[in-house]
């Protein structure tokens, strides 16, 4: 029997790599991604909860709403980041300062 | 039980090496390319969790929608002879510091805290649950989140478009 800690670990471990795809990747692209592996990570923790600890399914339901969430945020970057290339040819996002000082 | 365990197992290692890929590879197309494999891995995972409609929707919105979009973005904004800008990244020391400071708390977190008693669940068909839940007591969520998609597919449209068309 696959105990429910074996799936946290799973998760808990994609979610730091997206952490660590986020902080080292200057693409935006690739911090996209990055969200993209801990809206995942976070979603294998709700359906595993709605499975091992929920009388009801509960958890699926939440997953749901944030795949729903995902796409969207996911179609509005790239947008954003479209919009951007076509502005400097570059999608460093460290070179995007204008609104600093 | 025990080729069930194995199954499992090597699903696991698939998603987290190539979610490392995604984390470590240093060109973009590779890092879209493991993403894939880490969406389906994740899928499978929902099948092992007895949630069947779950897993054919992150296969169809996540596999077929959202990594289409970023393949479509990384062809996009790269020019395929360019090769300084892909390889320049942040000092991978920080990062991976960080990563350890959250793998720690997340540590504690599922190893110390008291989990409620599992429910041993047999495996059912849940879509005709999903969709009472969604009509029922999740109605207000669904209604709010039709009208943020409405509001994604408007704000989408008007941010690509090109400039000339732009007062």
């Amino acid at each position: 029997m696959i105990s429910l800690q074996s799936y946290l670990i799973v998760s808990a471990i994609v979610f730091i790599l997206g952490i660590i795809t986020i902080l080292y990747k200057k693409n935006a692209v690739g911090i996209l991604m990055g969200v993209e592996l801990i809206l995942n990570s976070v979603n294998l923790n709700f359906v595993a909860f709605a499975k091992y600890i929920d009388t009801h399914i509960n958890g699926q339901l939440v997953a749901i709403f944030i795949i729903i969430l995902a796409a969207s945020e996911a179609a509005v970057a790239l947008a954003i980041i479209l919009n951007l290339y076509r502005d400097r040819a570059n999608i460093d996002v460290t070179k995007v300062d204008q609104m600093k000082n | 039980m025990e080729a069930k365990e194995l199954l499992f197992l090597f699903i696991a290692l698939a998603t987290i090496v190539s979610a490392g890929l995604v984390a470590f590879s240093n060109k973009l197309i590779h890092s879209a390319f493991a993403l894939l494999a880490a969406l389906v891995g994740f899928a499978a995972f929902y099948v092992f969790l007895s949630a069947d409609f779950l897993a054919v929707t992150q296969v169809v919105i996540y596999v077929g929608g959202i990594l289409i979009l970023i393949l479509f973005g990384v062809m996009m904004t790269h020019r395929i002879y360019d090769t300084t800008l892909k390889t320049i990244h942040n000092p991978l020391i920080l990062s991976i510091l960080s990563g350890t400071a959250v793998a720690v708390v997340l540590a504690l977190i599922i190893f110390r805290s008291p989990w409620a008693p599992v429910i041993n669940k047999s495996f059912a068909p849940t879509t005709n649950a999903i969709g009472a839940e969604i009509l029922t007591n999740y109605l207000l969520p669904f209604e709010l989140i039709s009208v943020l998609l409405l509001g994604v597919l408007i704000g989408a449209v008007f941010l690509a478009r090109t400039e000339e068309h732009k007062k």
